[in-house]
């Protein structure tokens, strides 16, 4: 009772006091952020120079758009996020702290599913004023959606980020084994975004949402389970 | 390996599967509605088979490989050998299967579930590979490339699922028992045949990969690149 040594950290204590590490680091560089923000604007306005300004055209596809540009904007957010740690060694430095590697894992994957939680807020609102989208079904249905999509892209993209972030060529390496992997979730989030957009007379949202729902649970779970082989030396 | 099963396996396999295609072309009667373009069947089906069995071994092999303690690189030289042949065989599987859908469907590519997630697996795959290579450390290699086959392989029925919620074009997959028995007997004589070679080519390629595997451990400065070699040196490991 009386031992003067620290108690060490359960697996959620550490998860918070990592992420609050990173936010607090994201908070005070601001760099990914500022980054991945105006990466995924000048996204959206390629689109749109891309189809021409036909804006009933690029309404209908809205939801595509939106989640490409999140998607290409994750790349360079979770590739950034295990970069910071290997200046220094410093993940080494965590290991030993020590913390638990699902901790590490959890940390790093809720602190991209936030920051692009952060990206999709700001998207919105420039979405609505390029493309004329209008919100049908409610702010409820569509920041379920975003948090649904944003835990879905970091899940699996932060095992494959923390697995290129040591390789050669690693820029190349993120999408070509990510993109593939996020179909299915592209494919839903696309759907239900412009369910949430346009309306949703067939009441489909649901179904979307819970194969969202899967393929997260799934994700966190294997990566939970594998990531600490991965980063073991 | 034996001499007898290296040399006899692939020209048996080679002697069944040409048994089995002249007898799909000349023997086996016509499709009543697609005519002489089903027998395409024969070469189409064996493949698209096989390329599931070498899929579905790389990823028994990458579990194992994670399951076990210790790093097994007979594991990791299966699961490399699997994961190409697979690949070669799905993207041989995925040719014919164009070559048959324009005469059939009028379009050589079409986006329905089967044609889709058969897309995606060749693209995952190819991202495996491409991984292998861009990994230096045999042991990182071995084990990072286990979690991507997995997570890979999980993907594929997600796939399958959520693109089948779109509307499907490719038909069903035929039970022998609707099907003339002389299409049957081709079908399961090609699949034989190309059976015996699929071994025969996961044995060579087993063998080279572990050579290569073993000449990794054994001599860390003869690999390419700078980097990672550099550590293995650092730090001689127990292998």
């Amino acid at each position: 009772m009386s031992t003067s040594r620290p108690r060490p950290l359960g697996l959620i204590g550490a998860t918070l006091a990592l992420l609050r590490k990173d936010l607090l680091i994201e908070w005070r560089t601001r760099a990914r952020l500022n980054a991945i923000i105006f990466f995924a604007l000048a996204t959206l306005l390629m689109f749109s120079f891309a189809l021409g300004p036909d804006t009933r055209q690029l309404e209908k596809n809205a939801g595509g758009y939106f989640w490409l540009a999140i998607l290409f904007a994750s790349v360079l957010a979770m590739g950034e996020s295990f970069r910071v740690e290997s200046e220094n060694a410093c993940l080494d430095g965590i290991r030993l702290a020590p913390a638990d590697a699902r901790a590490i894992y959890l940390s790093k994957a809720l602190g991209n599913a936030l920051l692009l939680i952060a990206l999709g807020i700001v998207l919105l609102p420039v979405m609505v004023a390029l493309y004329g989208v209008k919100v049908v079904t409610g702010f409820v249905d569509l920041g379920t959606v975003l948090l649904l999509g944003s835990l879905a892209l970091s899940a699996p993209g932060t095992v494959y980020a923390a697995i290129s972030s040591n390789a050669r060529a690693r820029d190349v390496l993120l999408p070509l084994l990510l993109f593939p992997l996020v179909i299915p979730a592209l494919l839903s989030l696309a759907k239900a975004t412009s369910l949430v957009l346009q309306g949703d007379p067939m009441n489909q949202l649901g179904s979307w949402l819970g194969l969202l729902l899967g393929f997260n649970l799934i994700y966190w779970g294997v990566g939970f389970v594998l990531f600490p082989r991965i980063i073991e030396d | 390996m034996n001499k007898l099963i290296k040399w006899g396996l692939p020209v048996v396999g080679l002697g069944v599967l040409a048994a089995g295609w002249w007898l799909g072309l000349a023997w086996a009667p016509p499709d009543r509605e697609m005519g002489d373009v089903q027998r395409i069947m024969y070469v189409h089906v064996p493949l698209q088979w096989m390329a599931m069995l070498a899929m579905f071994l790389n990823f028994v092999a990458a579990v194992t490989y994670l399951v076990r303690s210790t790093a097994s690189w007979k594991l990791d030289s299966t699961a490399e050998a699997a994961a190409e042949v697979g690949l070669v065989l799905g993207a041989l599987g995925m040719v014919t299967g164009a070559i048959w859908g324009r005469p059939t469907w009028g379009v050589y590519w079409s986006w329905d579930p089967r044609l889709t997630s058969e897309a995606i697996m060749l693209v995952t795959y190819t991202g495996y590979l491409v991984l292998r290579r861009f990994v230096e450390d045999p042991d990182k290699r071995a084990t990072w490339s286990a979690v991507v086959a997995i997570l890979g392989a999980i993907n594929l029925p997600i796939v399958w699922f959520s693109v089948r919620w779109w509307r499907s074009l490719h038909q069903v997959q035929s039970s022998p028992k609707t099907v003339d028995p002389q299409m049957v007997l081709c079908l399961r004589v090609s699949a034989i045949g190309l059976l015996l070679l699929t071994i025969a080519m996961l044995m060579h390629r087993y063998r080279i990969a572990l050579a290569e595997r073993r000449a990794e451990v054994a001599l860390p400065e003869a690999l390419p690149g700078n980097g990672p070699a550099a550590s293995v040196r650092d730090t001689p490991k127990v292998a």
